[in-house]
């Protein structure tokens, strides 16, 4: 999914303003007492985060390290269990299918996303009629809820009666089952993924473009540089910190990803499209009986995967404000 | 740019092609809400809505307004709780520089970072205990964690883009820090509220995870929970379906035609400030 986030590069729309100005902007009129009463303004703010942030986070480690039933989970009084939540899941049969699927989606959605992605803001950074209209309406899928953007994709790769199938079979290609089969399900998932995500990594990279000074390329073209070498040798270099933010964002919503996939195929057939943010979910809300040790435990993998990624962002970016 | 070259409207044409490549599912979801149930199946698809039908549309309104209701009352709910929790935390990061200010930026960055679904079995663990399980105010708790984050980085953008003469006019004039923010900063801030509010409601009304896992079970279910039943029950009034996704779009559409407007406008009031 493309979620909600907030970042200092330009994100589309709001986070263009965010730029303006740099936090902590020239001292004025700051005595150290009055500088303490500004957290009378912040606490709203800190006592919402550690209730609704940090106590469900320290939640979730508690179940992961419990054997919860459904009476103790209601109940309390779950026996600790130590480490032997994350022992099941590791051990369990779905581990490596599931790690591999997550990674598969998150590479091959990243680089559609990213290529397609900079292909449209290349094009779109040219300046003719209607670019700027066109560019806006590209954003619609981005803004779509998920659950409009995954069933309209089921509905298009349906087996029988999908436009995609009805396509493939003008050009005389047998029907595939996109969905319902499991050497596709997790192409199907992707392919949606990618046109999710496309408009995103557009709009961050044509924000980008359009930070390139002109002069730079008036030079070039002086110089006699073809389309082709002023990308590789201006373009893309002078690109590479933007793109460097939008591949590791990228790489932290792809992650979290959950509605599609859950939406279009539940993670099957057979877990054939099953990512650790689904197959958590499988394993804490998707059955009759919920074993929420290993759902949470196995969230928590997640976390640490997306932290990592998360960690990354926050380093890059900062080493770009101090150039 | 003042006079469009035809090599331009040779691009213009791609423009057309290229956007129109991309928003080919969002008129296919348009297309087959028009859709009689005798065609839905038709071999090849019709591309266009000939004998077109409002069915689908007639299954909505008897069927999903009060998902709508819930999903309209939510969002309103995430936007006041999100702009009350954000606005303030945001002055104070722009303008009164607080000691650990940094940290709590830092915090919020990591916060926008942790999975929905790690959240969300948090969520249920406490909710379950709390009772508040399947209720409007726990849904509305939940989803302002998508925005609170979002909403501060804007307004201490914006914010901090106010002038200090303006804060410091209005503390010539006597007026306190709670006074000053209530009767100066927000005031001006309207742009910045707009488009957190907009971001705020969009999020709640997009919202999938955590009302599948908070308010699956009750009386108050938004319109995403409305659309999944819809496919869950593997029902195959595909016109209904995309019918009731057409419906559940408009806020998208909203947004994108008045966000650009605001957002451009609170680019230019931060920059007024010289």
């Amino acid at each position: 999914m493309v979620p909600p986030t907030a970042t200092s590069t330009a994100v589309p729309g709001p986070g263009e303003a965010a730029t303006a100005a740099p936090p902590g902007s020239p001292p004025s009129r700051a005595r150290r007492p009055s500088r303490w009463l500004a957290w009378g303004f912040l606490a709203p703010v800190t006592l919402y985060l550690a209730t609704f942030y940090a106590y469900p986070l320290y939640r979730n480690v508690e179940l992961s390290l419990r054997e919860y039933t459904v009476r103790s989970f209601v109940q309390g009084g779950a026996p600790f269990a130590g480490l032997d939540n994350y022992r099941t899941v590791l051990t369990d049969q779905a581990f490596g299918s599931t790690l591999t699927h997550t990674l598969i989606f998150t590479a091959a959605s990243l680089a559609f996303q990213f290529g397609i992605g900079m292909a449209l803001a290349l094009f779109f950074h040219q300046h003719f009629p209607l670019s700027r209209t066109l560019r806006a309406l590209i954003l619609v899928p981005w803004l779509l809820p998920l659950i409009v953007s995954a069933s309209t994709w089921t509905w298009l790769l349906n087996s029988d009666s999908g436009l995609v199938n009805a396509a493939l079979g003008v050009l005389g290609v047998d029907p595939v089952n996109w969905l319902t089969s499991p050497g596709w399900s997790i192409t199907s998932v992707i392919i949606a993924n990618i046109w999710i995500g496309i408009p995103f990594n557009l709009v961050i990279l044509h924000s980008g473009l359009q930070s390139i000074p002109a002069e730079v390329y008036e030079a070039s073209a002086l110089d006699g540089a073809t389309g082709w070498q002023r990308f590789w040798s201006i373009t893309f270099p002078l690109l590479r910190p933007v793109s460097a933010i939008t591949l590791l964002l990228g790489l932290i919503y792809t992650l979290k990803v959950f509605d599609i996939i859950w939406i279009m195929t539940k993670g099957g057939p057979t877990n054939s499209s099953a990512t650790l943010a689904t197959w958590s979910y499988r394993l804490g809300f998707g059955n009759l009986l919920p074993e929420f040790g290993p759902g949470a435990a196995v969230g928590n993998l997640l976390i640490v995967l997306a932290l990592i990624a998360g960690l990354g962002y926050i380093r890059i970016e900062r080493r770009q404000q101090l150039r | 740019m003042t006079n469009p070259t035809p090599r331009a409207w040779w691009k213009t044409g791609v423009g057309l092609v290229l956007t129109g490549l991309m928003l080919f599912p969002v008129y296919w979801m348009i297309n087959v809400s028009f859709t009689r149930d005798q065609d839905m199946r038709a071999s090849p698809p019709h591309l266009i809505p000939t004998n077109g039908t409002l069915d689908g549309y007639r299954v909505v309104l008897d069927q999903q307004l009060p998902y709508l209701g819930t999903s309209f009352l939510v969002g309103l709910g995430t936007v006041l709780l999100t702009v009350a929790l954000a606005a303030p935390a945001g002055f104070a990061l722009a303008k009164l520089r607080p000691p650990g200010g940094r940290a709590l930026s830092f915090v919020l960055l990591i916060a926008q970072m942790i999975p929905g679904i790690i959240m969300a079995m948090g969520f249920y663990a406490i909710f379950l205990n709390l009772g508040v399980l399947n209720t409007l105010p726990g849904l509305i708790l939940a989803d302002t964690t998508l925005a609170v984050p979002f909403g501060v980085l804007i307004f201490t953008a914006f914010m901090s883009g106010l002038p200090d003469e303006l804060l410091q006019a209005a503390v010539v004039d006597g007026a306190g820090r709670l006074r000053t923010f209530w009767s100066v900063v927000l005031p001006v801030s309207r742009n910045s509220i707009v488009t957190v509010s907009l971001f705020a409601f969009l999020w709640s009304w997009s919202d999938f995870i955590f009302a599948s896992t908070l308010a699956g079970g009750g009386d108050h279910q938004p319109i995403t929970l409305g659309i999944y039943h819809y496919i869950g029950n593997n029902n195959q009034q595909w016109n209904a379906i995309m019918a009731t996704a057409v419906v559940a779009s408009i806020p998208a559409a909203v947004l994108l035609v008045l966000a650009q407007r605001y957002v451009s406008m609170g680019v230019t009031a931060g920059a007024v400030k010289d």
